[in-house]
């Protein structure tokens, strides 16, 4: 069941970490993540769900954003009352043309790669709120609610 | 190389081979082995074929990738595969993608 995110929420919280679009920072963006929102004490569950879907949206930066050409990767994470996190991860790459298209289950411009397109979908599944705003040629930004359990 | 204590080995048993996944499949992970995967696999042809990812600690939508790529490469070498003993979460996931309605998933228990 969804629950109604506030985005109004007041920040307990923030850090924010900016890493180079290279893929071996996968693994560190959603650790780094992880481990900031572990001050909430979330369950396993809950935290098994946060680092997969930075984990797509950071993979989403290297692999559609920069198309493994170099570029920035910045996260930001707010720790909100309510046991709300919100994660924001932004590129300043190529951008999304047709993002209706790209949050589309299986859509995938990269199928030759073993791309499965499912990248969207588990964000949207393993999140409250997943909101993306993208300009062709200036980046894409994705914003990730989460709220936590009491 | 895969994230942390990433690895990947091979067991022959009779016809079948278990390819063993451990560590975490994301992107980078799962560049780094589907190409030695896929060697070993078009060089033997094992009839049957089982992904066992128990040692498998994350997996996000780059591991389904994986798993259906591998999927796609032994049947058309005119095997079958089986994924073995995932965690819950990696489950969550393949079914997720309703991948589950092709790749059979078996766990509790041994493959014979």
């Amino acid at each position: 069941m969804k629950t109604t995110v506030d985005f109004f929420a007041a920040v307990e919280n923030q850090f924010t970490i900016q890493l180079p679009s290279y893929s071996v920072n996968e693994g560190i963006a959603r650790a780094a993540v992880a481990a900031f929102c572990a001050q909430l004490n979330p369950t396993a569950v809950e935290l098994a769900d946060l680092k997969c879907a930075v984990s797509e949206a950071v993979t989403n930066c290297i692999v559609h954003a920069y198309r493994d050409e170099p570029g920035e990767i910045r996260i930001s994470v707010k720790l909100c009352e309510g046991r709300l996190i919100q994660v924001e991860i932004r590129d300043k790459g190529c951008g999304i043309e047709d993002v209706r298209q790209a949050r589309e289950p299986l859509f995938t411009t990269d199928a030759a790669n073993e791309r499965s397109g499912m990248g969207f979908t588990v964000m949207e599944s393993f999140c409250d709120s997943v909101r993306v705003h993208s300009k062709v040629g200036k980046g894409t930004t994705v914003i990730l609610v989460k709220r936590l359990r009491k | 190389m895969m994230n942390g204590d990433g690895y990947v080995t091979y067991e022959e048993r009779g016809d079948a081979m278990v390819v063993r996944i451990g560590g975490e499949i994301d992107h980078h992970g799962a560049v780094a082995v589907r190409s030695g995967i896929d060697r070993v696999l078009a060089t033997r042809r094992p009839p049957r074929v089982y992904l066992e990812l128990s040692g498998v600690s994350f997996m996000d939508s780059s591991g389904l990738g994986l798993i259906m790529g591998r999927y796609a490469l032994v049947k058309r070498y005119g095997g079958a595969m089986a994924v073995l003993d995932p965690s819950p979460a990696v489950i969550r996931i393949i079914r997720l993608a309703g991948m589950d309605k092709m790749v059979p998933i078996r766990t509790g228990k041994k493959k014979g």
